[in-house]
Formats: structure tokens, sequence, C-alpha cells
């Protein structure tokens, strides 16, 4: 392996680590500012203008918070608890092309991590990994809120996982790959997104990340009126800010995964009759993507604040009553199109 | 048995049909209205920088009167003290002097009038009952502070600025930008 590329992957991983850092701490003051506004109120505008400097208030708040490790904790596990939960939101948008390969003289350098050709599996890995976070720091607290919030997570996880692995494989019938990289490269201009195929694929698949963010109206793990504060109940100090901000940066990265998969990522309409060099063509292609991203995160939000939670066991007849039926449905209907457009195109 | 009010009014939990049962057009009507909110005038007030304006009728603090040529009007008879509910008025009277014609206009006058706004439940029993017109609770509100003793405020912060000092020019502003604030900010 040459020097240059070492040094190139080098930077783009700082450069994404530190943009989803970024991101994920804006997205907190986007929160309370979406939800003041979609309550007739402000939200935070006193720190900086339009209180743009709020989040390293409130980080700086954490780090000087008092850090509390329960008597009857199990402490090490009590730490790796939230350390795990950062470290797998943070590695998985490794597979993510973020835009087309530019060209600097003869170089060509690709604006991706690493292009896996699992990629899918490899997000679905890491983000069934992310449960374990909760799940530890759950079981670590010695606190029954804590554990019925952590095996919420852990069920509430692996039930839409699955459904979401089904609404992924009719995708995966369509575009024949698992590479992130080739199924954006597919959707090149605007008709060719998979939205317009998969549309019935993408409503579960955007319900599934949903639920896998454990946001509203899936947010059942860290469910104040029953649970105290769920998994987290324990937790003070920056053990629980990076529980909340592996949240956020679960919510960039399923907005990454979802215009990526579905919305054509980096493409956007006439990128071809533009007549603009690659050059150019794969930089808007990124400002194009974060759009897309930052619209989700905003979708993400408005149904935040739109929707009351589901009960427990609506929560279940949904995922395996529901979303997996349909997930199976729209596989053979998938199959059966496809079949017959193959047959007699 | 007999309907009292016959507004009874028996509710039929008639099943879902398919597009309540799938949540989805609910969901988007919902989005709809919260959407609508985004983008609606925001109620709040930035406080320090703008404030509210006071409704016409809003009892806030209390001011002692002047009369036209600038004298004292309350004449310390003690009947805001005996109709106050909460017995946050206190006085002591004081008999008004040779040559102090131009401050008091009664032969008695409050010497020390103490209102403990901590008590104070500012139901204007005592602008009621002044015979005199001499109390009014139409200023702001009562701005918060440390320290219980600075809560009775006396004469010094409840009597009205004199308004013979001011020139007519700056007593017509004055009048001017009450009305406008709907206050009365000259304590």
């Amino acid at each position: 392996m040459e020097t240059a590329f070492i040094i190139e992957k080098l930077v783009l991983v700082v450069v994404v680590f530190v943009l989803t850092l970024v991101i994920a701490m804006y997205s907190t003051l986007a929160e309370r500012k979406v939800a003041g506004f979609m309550q007739d109120r402000k939200g935070p505008d006193r720190a900086g203008p339009f209180g743009i400097l709020q989040p390293l208030c409130d980080g700086g708040k954490f780090f000087f918070k008092e850090e509390i490790i329960p008597a009857g904790a199990h402490k090490s596990l009590f730490i790796a608890g939230p350390t795990l939960a950062i470290i797998t939101a943070c590695i998985s948008s490794a597979v993510i092309p973020w835009g087309q390969p530019i060209s600097i003289g003869n170089r060509v350098i690709e604006l991706q991590v690493a292009d896996v050709n699992v990629g899918i599996l490899y997000i679905f890995g890491v983000v069934a990994l992310g449960v374990y976070g909760i799940m530890l720091g759950g079981w670590a607290s010695n606190n029954k809120f804590s554990l019925m919030g952590a095996i919420r997570a852990a069920s509430q996880s692996i039930s839409y996982e699955v459904a979401m692995g089904l609404s992924i494989i009719a995708l995966l019938m369509v575009t024949q790959t698992l590479s992130i990289r080739e199924i954006v490269a597919q959707q090149s201009g605007f008709v060719n997104w998979n939205i317009w195929v998969q549309p019935l694929g993408f409503l579960i698949f955007i319900t599934c990340a949903f639920a896998e963010c454990n946001r509203v109206p899936f947010d059942l793990p860290e469910c104040e009126t029953e649970l105290v504060g769920g998994y987290h109940t324990e937790y003070s100090s920056m053990k629980l800010g990076l529980y909340m901000f592996s949240e956020y940066i679960n919510m960039f990265v399923s907005s990454a995964v979802m215009s990526a998969l579905y919305f054509g990522g980096y493409n956007f309409p006439f990128m071809n009759q533009l007549g603009l060099s690659p050059n150019w063509i794969a930089i808007i292609g990124v400002v194009v993507f974060f759009v897309k991203i930052i619209a989700f995160i905003f979708f993400f939000m408005w149904i935040r604040w739109t929707l009351p939670r589901f009960r427990y066991d609506q929560l279940m007849n949904l995922g395996w009553k529901i979303l997996i039926p349909l997930a199976i449905g729209n596989i053979v209907l998938t199959g059966i199109i496809t079949l017959i457009k193959d047959t007699y195109w | 048995m007999e309907p009292l009010s016959n507004r009874k009014k028996v509710l039929a939990q008639k099943p879902m049909n398919f597009w309540e049962k799938i949540y989805l057009p609910a969901i988007i009507k919902g989005m709809g209205v919260t959407i609508r909110h985004f983008f609606m005038k925001k109620a709040t007030f930035s406080y320090p920088e703008v404030e509210r304006p006071y409704s016409k009728n809003y009892r806030g603090m209390h001011s002692l009167k002047r009369d036209e040529e600038g004298r004292e009007r309350c004449t310390a008879c003690g009947l805001c003290a005996l109709s106050c509910p909460a017995e946050a008025i206190t006085m002591i009277s004081a008999e008004r002097k040779k040559g102090e014609e131009h401050l008091y206009r009664e032969e008695k006058y409050a010497a020390v009038y103490e209102i403990n706004m901590l008590r104070c439940i500012f139901c204007g029993l005592c602008e009621e009952a002044c015979p005199k017109e001499a109390i009014y609770l139409d200023g702001p509100h009562v701005p918060a502070d440390y320290l219980r003793k600075d809560f009775i405020y006396g004469k010094d912060k409840l009597v009205e600025e004199r308004f013979d000092f001011q020139t007519p020019k700056e007593l017509a502003e004055n009048i001017k930008n009450n009305e406008s604030k709907q206050i009365n900010l000259t304590l």
C-alpha cells in the first residue's frame, strides 16, 4: 500500500469523523429549534447569534458535571456501555460514498473511506452492534428501570432489524449488488432513483430506521413517562452526553444510508446535462448529498414533534404483524415484476 | 333512567376503515399541522430587549399619586391598609406643618408608607378603597430581587415623580409615552 493512499484515507477519515460530530452537535441545537418552531416558540437563541454556540455550551456543561458511578453498578461494563454506543455509531459511516471520485492531476481520490463490496451488510452488522452499548449500559447500572429500558431496546432492535433486512432484500433484487458505491452509481440522474422502484420498501425501511435510532415514535427504551430515563437513568456527565450523541450520530448515518440507497446519494437531477467538468459535478454532488441528509434529519425531527409514542404492544404488533409481512410481500412483488420484465421486455 | 340534561351522547366505536388503519393519511395530516406551525409567527417575546405590552387593566406596582399642583394626595386615612386582604400596607401618619402646603394636599399625610410586595396579591382593593384617588396599581410588574427586605417598598419607590419639576414639554412627552405603553412608568 502506498503512503499517499494511506494519507488520503486518513484525511478522509478525519474529515468524515469531524463532520459527523459537528453535524451531530448541531442536530441537538436543530432539534430544540425545530421543537420550538413547531410549538410556536423560538427555541434557544441566547448563546451566540440564533443560539449557534448552544451545543458548545451544552458540551462544556457535560464535561464539568459530576460523574457518578452507582455503588451497585458493574464498573467496567458501566463505562463500556456509552463507549461502545459511540464507537459503533461512528464507524458505521465508513462505507458511505460521499461523492463521485475527484481527480487531481493523475490521482483519482475516492470520496469513500472503504469500498467494501458488502457495504450494506457491514452497516447492518455495525447497527446491530449498537444495541450492545445500550444493553450493557442498562444492565451494568443495576437499576430496574435501566434494565427495562435496555431490554426494550434489545427486543425493539431485533424485531425491526428483521423487517429492515427484508426491505433491503427487495432493493438488492433490483440493484443486484451489495456495494453501496455501486448502488449509488446506478442511480445517476433523477429517474433512476431507487425510491421510484421501491416506494414500499423505502416506507418500511424508514419506519425501521426510526425504530433502530430509538427515535419518537419508537423511543420506548428511554420513555420518560414509564421508565424515568430508560437505559441511561444512572448515567451522568459526559457518559450521558455520549449516549445522546450516539443517538444523533445514528440519526445522521441512517439519513445518509437512506439518501444513498433510495434517493440517489450524491446524484442530482440533470447532472449529466449541465456540461460541467467531473470534478465540479463531484463537488456539487457532495453538497447535494449533505442537503439530502439534512432534509432527512429534519424529517426525523418533524416526525418526532408530530407523533406521540407507540405503546409497547403496538410497537411489537407493527413490527412483527405488519412490517414483516409487508416486506415479504414486497420481495415477492419485486420478484414477479422483475421476472415479467426480464421475459417480456 | 330519565336523562337529566339531554346532553348524553352515545359514542359509536365503529371499527377503523382501511385508510384509518394504515395510519399514513393521519400521520401526513398531523405533519401538515406541525409544519404550518413551523412557519407561524412566534408567540415569544425576547424579554429583556423586547417588552410585552401590558393590558389596559393590568394591576402592577402601586404608585402614590400627586394632585395637579404636585402635592401628595394621600392623607394617611388607613383605608387602604384596612381593605388589604394580605395586610401588605403599613403607614405612619404625620401632621402637615406650616410651609408644607406645597408638599401635602391635606392637613394629615403619610410620613411612612410601606407596601410589602411579597405579601401583596395585586387585588386592587386598596385602589378601590382610597377616597382620595391617591393609590393606583398602574405600574409595571414588580421586579425580582435577592433579599426579602428589598421587597418592602417605601415612599421613595412608590410616590409619583413630581411633574411640576418637569417642563410642560417634558410633561406632554411623558404623558404621550405613558399612553403609548399603556403603563405609568414614573413612580
